[in-house]
């Protein structure tokens, strides 16, 4: 299934794998930060809320 | 309905959660599809040898990375002249997303350019144009970080952006400009005697739409979490004051 890449293949295989980490990284960086976020914002939300409940 | 509407944080919100899903899983397809097309099912250039399979990242990255920047650029007009806070949240999120993209043209052009050009790097007018950019979209990260008042951050990063778009142009038509260095002209064109092979660019077009289906998933990603990160500060401050 492997292409022959030939004595370019060092070469080859680094630019890919050297793209998809970079790919990988991004997406998994922006996820982490959003799903981070929404918790915290959930979190002081509700506090929020509570205070004023307690307030009346 | 005016397209303004969409400007507001809480529409913007209902609409990207629907959307966003759908976006990224199209994206991971065709990105899958692209890749495997391009790497497996291509064959050997006859001056390049297997190389040219480099262009299918090479090339939609380094597209982006400029493009991104055209999109920032015409977020933070919006931003200066509309005020619409979500344009500048926008251009913001788009930021590390051209970042990365410019990082991967550099690296990937360098890996390419080794085996061909027999050096990693030369000083050409698309490369150091490109290494430029890549610099200002630092300073743009480094900028908006720097500036507590996000009001005063989006309207000093809208003139960077302003300013930027200059390195963006000149990484797009470098090499027609001053048609010298390393690097070749356009592989696409709308003239078809100057187009890469069809063997060539039918993957290479797939993995264009994916990387910008990548882009703008990413970049409605990435601009909900600032309009959280924004919200959050305002009640963390009203909280502070109480």
């Amino acid at each position: 299934m492997m292409p022959d890449l030939g004595k370019y293949a060092v070469w080859v295989l680094s630019a890919y794998g050297a793209a998809l980490v970079l790919i990988a990284a991004l997406v998994i960086q922006s996820i982490w930060r959003d799903r981070k976020m929404a918790r915290m914002l959930a979190e002081v939300e509700m506090r929020s809320v509570r205070q004023d409940g307690d307030r009346g | 309905m005016s397209i303004w509407e969409y400007a507001n944080p809480v529409r913007f919100m209902r609409l990207s959660d629907r959307v966003l899903p759908w976006l990224a899983a199209l994206s991971a397809i065709l990105m899958l599809v692209a890749l495997v097309w391009g790497f497996f099912f291509t064959p050997d250039d006859y001056r390049q040898g297997s190389t040219v399979k480099i262009i299918f990242i090479h090339v939609p990255s380094a597209m982006i990375a400029i493009n991104a920047w055209v999109m920032m650029l015409i977020a933070s007009l919006i931003w200066l002249v509309r005020r619409h806070h979500v344009s500048a949240l926008a251009a913001k999120a788009a930021a590390p997303v051209g970042a990365v993209m410019t990082m991967i043209a550099l690296v990937t052009g360098a890996v390419w350019g080794e085996p061909m050009w027999g050096t990693w790097w030369a000083w050409d007018p698309r490369l150091t144009s490109f290494l430029i950019l890549f610099l200002f979209y630092l300073g743009y990260i480094a900028l908006w970080a720097a500036i507590d008042n996000p009001d005063t951050a989006a309207d000093l990063t809208s003139v960077l952006a302003i300013v930027g778009s200059v390195f963006a142009v000149l990484s797009r038509y470098a090499a027609l400009i001053w048609n010298q260095g390393l690097h070749q002209g356009a592989s696409l064109s709308m003239d078809r005697a100057e187009h890469v092979a069809d063997v060539f660019y039918y993957p290479l077009v797939t993995a264009i739409i994916a990387f910008i289906l990548l882009f703008v998933t990413l970049v409605i990603l990435r601009t909900r979490t600032e309009i959280r990160a924004r919200r959050l500060r305002a009640l963390l401050a009203r909280e502070a004051r109480e």
